[in-house]
């Protein structure tokens, strides 16, 4: 620190003082503002791009009969654009992804923060940032190759289906659950848990009746940007859940079904005309879905960090 | 396990024991798999220059993924970069700007890719009449990592002390230097490891980009030409039935890379946490 400070000090004996503060802070002090404006210029883009091309869609078609139609039939004379169906999907996949993955990543969440000794932990961190870095495209790829002959061989059907995307999905959502609720865990005062072994608590109770209820917030989070995730995810759903756009009834999970996203990727390369536009008002409504849950995660967020 | 404990409790234990055991060995299970079943596969003839029907080469897809990633930094790490610099250095307490900005910039990190690829494919694609093309992978590549770059630059800029600052202030260095010569510098390794992970959600991108970069086998002759990342080869090698070998070797070199790319993020954050 000491010899860049004297660099410093070298080089500022060089130039004459009058140009050290003159325009140069100020040009400078523009382009860092100019620069912090493209994040909320990119915002603005993407909503006025997909709601000015979305909502006169679903105006078109009926806000009504595009949310709550049944049918899909984008190609016929006249088309129908329903995406009900998707919807019901989407929510499905993500129920099922959060059924598996919540659990089993608030379980490990715990054996993370309170359980793991230190050197077994310094290998496991790392193996929980590999399994956020592998792309979604070889889940996918794993989930067609073993995932799905699994369902298959087990409970019958083709074993693209509902039960499927959410087994991958929740895979899927396992290190943003256990990332956060960690935190969430760690960031708990340590009085808490002496407070409860010293009142007879033993190391289980203390944890799971004391620190977890404490970072009870902070695990929601977790919950909720697990939501998130699984919801959006797209390729790797594709791959797995079958994509036939029926309404399915909540027993039917070893039936296929297709989510916005996947509605979006499938069908994006050939559309045209107001089959088009009810692809991209399809992503409104992914949009729409993954603002409110943003504005749920946030939420949770501040009131953890109080 | 000591004696007398509570049933209550040794379930509790094992569950969270099991639970994590779970978690690791789908991971293992998952890597051993890709790797047992794609190494075979990973032959010369996979490196071949040109890709074709016969030799599903991923070489031109590799040399994709590297001019994607080099393009898509170069527009957002300097955006990115400055942005946090503004929020941190700049920016007075209270400031409505600074608020505005980490709302949107969250909000932009909670955005599924596929929302991005739709956006890109509007506004690049059509809007801005680029076509399927590397620029247009690219630009929506960028808007996809700019809230990761501004954040873990903002934190890196906050984690260095406020005395550094002063003390370059107290020598009669102007903000702009401070923040160039000081700071940054400072702050490099942690700037680093976000640039680092960037990278890591660029290689593993598809849905952004097969309505934006497009899904032609073959290298961009130049940035308004459409191409493939080493994901879209793959997620498209994973669709035909005969080349399922070769998707499992595109699958292994994503592994290697992803990993690869984890090491060197982890690294670089272990630098700043040194000092």
């Amino acid at each position: 620190m000491g010899r860049l400070l004297m660099k410093v000090r070298l080089q500022e004996k060089i130039k004459p003082l009058w140009r050290r503060f003159a325009d140069k802070e100020l040009l400078a002090r523009g382009i860092f503002l100019l620069s912090a404006l493209t994040a909320i210029l990119a915002v603005g883009l993407i909503c006025l791009f997909l709601f000015a091309r979305g909502l006169p869609a679903m105006g078109e078609i009926g806000v009504f009969k595009f949310l709550l139609g049944k049918n899909w039939f984008p190609t016929e004379t006249p088309p129908v654009f329903g995406i009900l169906p998707m919807i019901v999907g989407s929510i499905y996949v993500t129920a099922g992804a959060i059924l598996f993955g919540v659990p089993i990543g608030v379980f490990t969440a715990v054996f993370m923060a309170k359980v793991c000794p230190k050197p077994l932990y310094k290998r496991l961190k790392p193996a929980v940032d590999l399994l956020a870095g592998i792309p979604s495209v070889v889940y996918g790829f794993f989930g067609m190759m073993v995932l799905v002959p699994l369902v298959r061989s087990l409970f019958g059907g083709d074993g693209n289906s509902i039960l499927t995307a959410s087994m991958l999905l929740g895979i899927m959502i396992l290190p943003t659950v256990i990332g956060i609720s960690e935190s969430a865990l760690r960031a708990v005062p340590g009085e808490l848990y002496e407070g409860a072994l010293a009142l007879g608590a033993s190391h289980e109770r203390a944890v799971f009746s004391v620190i977890l209820p404490a970072a009870k917030s902070g695990v929601m989070a977790a919950v909720v940007l697990g939501i998130g995730r699984a919801i959006g995810e797209t390729m790797a759903v594709k791959m797995v859940a079958g994509n036939q756009v029926l309404l399915r009834m909540p027993g039917e999970f070893l039936k296929g079904v297709r989510t916005l996203t996947a509605n979006v990727v499938i069908e994006m390369g050939y559309a045209e005309g107001l089959h088009k536009e009810a692809l991209i008002a399809t992503g409104v409504v992914l949009f729409v879905f993954i603002l409110i849950i943003n504005l749920l995660f946030s939420v949770l967020k501040r009131r953890g960090a109080k | 396990m000591k004696i007398g404990k509570k049933p209550k409790d040794r379930i509790l234990s094992a569950l969270t024991w099991g639970c994590a055991a779970l978690t690791f060995s789908v991971l293992l299970f998952l890597i051993g798999y890709i790797l047992i079943n794609g190494i075979p596969y990973l032959k010369p003839s996979l490196f071949a220059f040109k890709y074709n029907s016969e030799n599903v080469s991923l070489f031109p897809a590799l040399m994709t993924t590297i001019m994607a990633v080099a393009l898509s930094l170069l527009i957002a790490v300097p955006f990115g970069l400055f942005t946090a610099v503004y929020l941190v250095e700049y920016a007075r307490r209270g400031n409505r700007l600074v608020g505005l900005v980490r709302v949107t910039a969250e909000t932009l990190g909670g955005i599924p890719s596929i929302v991005y690829g739709l956006f890109g494919a509007l506004f690049f694609v059509v809007w801005l009449g680029w076509g399927y093309s590397l620029l247009a992978g690219s630009f929506t590549l960028a808007v996809m990592i700019l809230p990761l770059v501004i954040r873990t630059t903002e934190e890196s800029l906050k984690a260095v002390p406020d005395a550094f600052r002063e003390g370059s202030f107290g020598l009669g260095a102007g903000r702009l230097r401070t923040v160039f010569k000081i700071v940054l510098p400072a702050a490099l390794p942690g700037i680093l490891a976000g640039v680092i992970l960037a990278v890591g959600r660029i290689v593993g991108e598809t849905a952004a980009l097969i309505y934006t970069l497009g899904n032609v086998a073959k290298m961009p002759e130049n940035i308004f030409a459409s191409g493939r990342t080493l994901a879209l080869h793959m997620y498209s090698l994973s669709g035909e039935a005969l080349h399922t070998g070769q998707a499992f070797a595109t699958a292994v070199v994503l592994l290697v890379v992803v990993a690869g790319i984890n090491a060197l993020s982890a690294a670089a954050a272990k630098k700043i946490a040194k000092r």
